[in-house]
């Protein structure tokens, strides 16, 4: 192998520095959750203890962050499911390049670069106007969608500009109809970006601050709690909570991407060696 | 008869196999979706824009009176002016930052698996709140705050800085640290497809290292570059809780003016604020599609 130019080095730092960048605050806000009872939201640590995670288990401290963590988490779900099924038949009508697939993909676009207020104030309006409330599974749910599906369409539009059409053509040659080709052969072959497409769904969801402000109502989702607390909580429970709901991030991270790697190992054991042999 | 009848189911069967009609009936429920929560607040927004607000009711009107007041508000151009000032300096920003850590990863990160790894790295973070990132500032930027300790540590400051936390830095920090991904990926992508022997052609031509990335590496990287540029403009035009929260309400930007608005219930006054931001966002956009093909991109 040849030798590293000296611009590698000088890369690699600034890579690092990047790295601190990106990770330094969290893992401040980290270990400043575990200061001391008299402590305060900067350092010095006055102690190290666990009070402020005990803290956050006793209601009267806090407002009902559980019960917004159980909202979002489930609106999570909602919004992860229906982003996939929506995303794949939207991917495969792309492909169709049907009359009129233009506007729809320019729409797609808007609903990406819109001003996420707007879509709070548009779909708060509209419910106010008919008189319906606004509730986090109603409106707080369709106004996520126009946030989480440009990422899953875009996201099929990526796998389906690689996807290999002979592969449908066998199935079709060997008699399957055009359901059972999709179900048998296309939506195996893209079931890892739809891992992916699921990852996206959920945790744009979960974090979702803008477009759910105006429309999640009485109830609030885990942001709009947080976001509620930065104003009147001056302790560091509120680096407690932060460290806690990044952590959950971070597993539900981890338990996609371990699902992706899976499916690849066991594809790859599993997989046709056809081509391959001389 | 009964060939006729056999005829017509054909026929109906045929209207399946039209790929317009089921084109469309895979899109519609993006359809609807987008329908009922992109095209009608968007209708909406501009309708009321044109409303009439007392203090307690909205009242529907066709007036053109919060249009006259927001381009009649010297404010408003103030406004207008520090939120295309964000959006320029983190565009600068995050560009720069984006495109060296991109090049670093398609060039000389020579393995595979650690390119994947390094790459994941820089995209974990987009999965987890903006809100948290935003408050782990705090600890690092205050007063008290770390950075304040180490300059007066090293002799670098006497007194601790106050500009530091709650000022255009820190909004303009805030957002390129939330947003610089958004470089990153599309810059990345895009230079992975870069064919290698192009950049061994030009060594062999006596290019230099920046000489190579100069004309060959920056031009066949424009397209990312582009849509790099429209998530982060984008994100940053429409922003207000970002300039909220990191300049302790101190600086505006015009999501913030119509969240104010809305704060204060004057719906069509947000209305019209809003309208005229899309429209913005909007050209913007519209010029830069002109360079990209998206679709082509992906």
């Amino acid at each position: 192998m040849e030798p590293r130019p000296r611009s590698f080095y000088v890369l690699t730092a600034f890579f690092a520095l990047f790295v601190l960048f990106l990770y330094g605050p969290t893992l401040t806000i980290g270990v400043l959750s575990f200061q001391g009872p008299g402590g305060g939201l900067t350092f010095p640590m006055r102690g190290v203890s666990l009070n402020w995670f005990r803290e956050l288990f006793m209601e009267q401290a806090v407002g009902d962050i559980w019960g917004a963590f159980r909202r979002s988490a489930a609106l999570g779900l909602m919004v992860m499911v229906t982003t996939v099924v929506v995303s794949v038949m939207g991917g495969l009508a792309f492909r169709k390049r049907f009359a009129g697939s233009a506007v729809l993909f320019y729409l797609t676009i808007t609903s990406l670069v819109i001003p996420s207020i707007l879509i709070s104030l548009g779909v708060g309006l509209i419910f106010n106007q008919l008189g319906f409330k606004v509730h986090w599974a109603t409106s707080g749910f369709g106004s996520q969608l126009t946030w989480t599906l440009p990422f899953g369409l875009l996201i099929m539009f990526a796998v389906f500009n690689r996807f290999d059409a002979s592969y449908e053509e066998a199935a079709r040659d060997q008699g399957a109809t055009a359901w059972q080709t999709i179900w048998h052969v296309v939506l195996p072959i893209i079931a890892p970006s739809l891992i992916g497409v699921a990852l996206f769904g959920f945790t744009l969801s979960y974090d979702e601050f803008a477009r759910t402000l105006l429309t999640a109502g009485s109830y609030n989702t885990l942001p709009l709690e947080i976001f509620g607390m930065t104003t009147n909580v001056t302790t560091p429970v509120i680096y407690a909570l932060g460290s806690l709901t990044t952590l959950f991030s971070f597993a539900i991270i981890g338990v996609f991407l371990v699902v992706v790697w899976t499916m690849g190992k066991r594809r790859a054991r599993l997989g046709s060696d056809a081509g391959k042999g001389v | 008869m009964s060939e006729r009848t056999a005829k017509r189911s054909l026929g109906g069967l045929a209207v399946l196999r039209n790929r317009h009609v089921t084109g469309w009936l895979q899109a519609a429920p993006l359809s609807l979706i987008l329908i009922a929560f992109l095209i009608l607040p968007i209708i909406t927004i501009v309708i009321v824009s044109f409303w009439r607000a007392t203090e307690f009711s909205i009242i529907p009107a066709f007036s053109l009176e919060n249009y006259e007041f927001l381009f009649g508000s010297p404010v408003t151009y103030r406004v207008f002016g520090a939120t295309f000032k964000y959006a320029f300096l983190t565009w600068a920003f995050t560009l720069s930052i984006g495109f060296t850590v991109a090049y670093y990863l398609a060039f000389h990160i020579r393995s595979q698996p650690v390119q994947i790894a390094l790459f994941l790295i820089c995209t974990i973070p987009f999965w987890t709140s903006n809100i948290i990132r935003m408050i782990s500032w705090i600890p690092f930027l205050g007063r008290n705050g770390i950075a304040n300790q180490m300059l007066i540590s090293w002799g670098v400051i006497d007194e601790p800085l106050e500009w530091l936390l709650y000022s255009d830095f820190s909004v303009i920090l805030a957002f390129v640290h939330l947003y610089t991904l958004f470089m990153v990926v599309p810059i990345f992508n895009t230079m992975m497809r870069i064919d290698k022997s192009l950049l061994e052609a030009a060594r062999d031509n006596g290019a230099s290292g920046f000489q190579t990335l100069v004309h060959v590496i920056i031009p066949l990287t424009k397209p990312g570059i582009m849509i790099g540029t429209i998530f982060v403009l984008t994100l940053v035009m429409g922003d207000f809780i970002t300039v909220r929260f990191m300049s302790g309400s101190q600086r505006a930007n015009v999501g913030r003016l119509i969240s104010n608005d809305i704060g204060l219930l004057q719906y069509p006054s947000a209305a019209a604020t809003a309208v005229v931001l899309l429209l913005t966002v909007l050209i913007v956009i519209g010029i830069l599609l002109r360079f990209v093909n998206i679709r082509k991109e992906l």
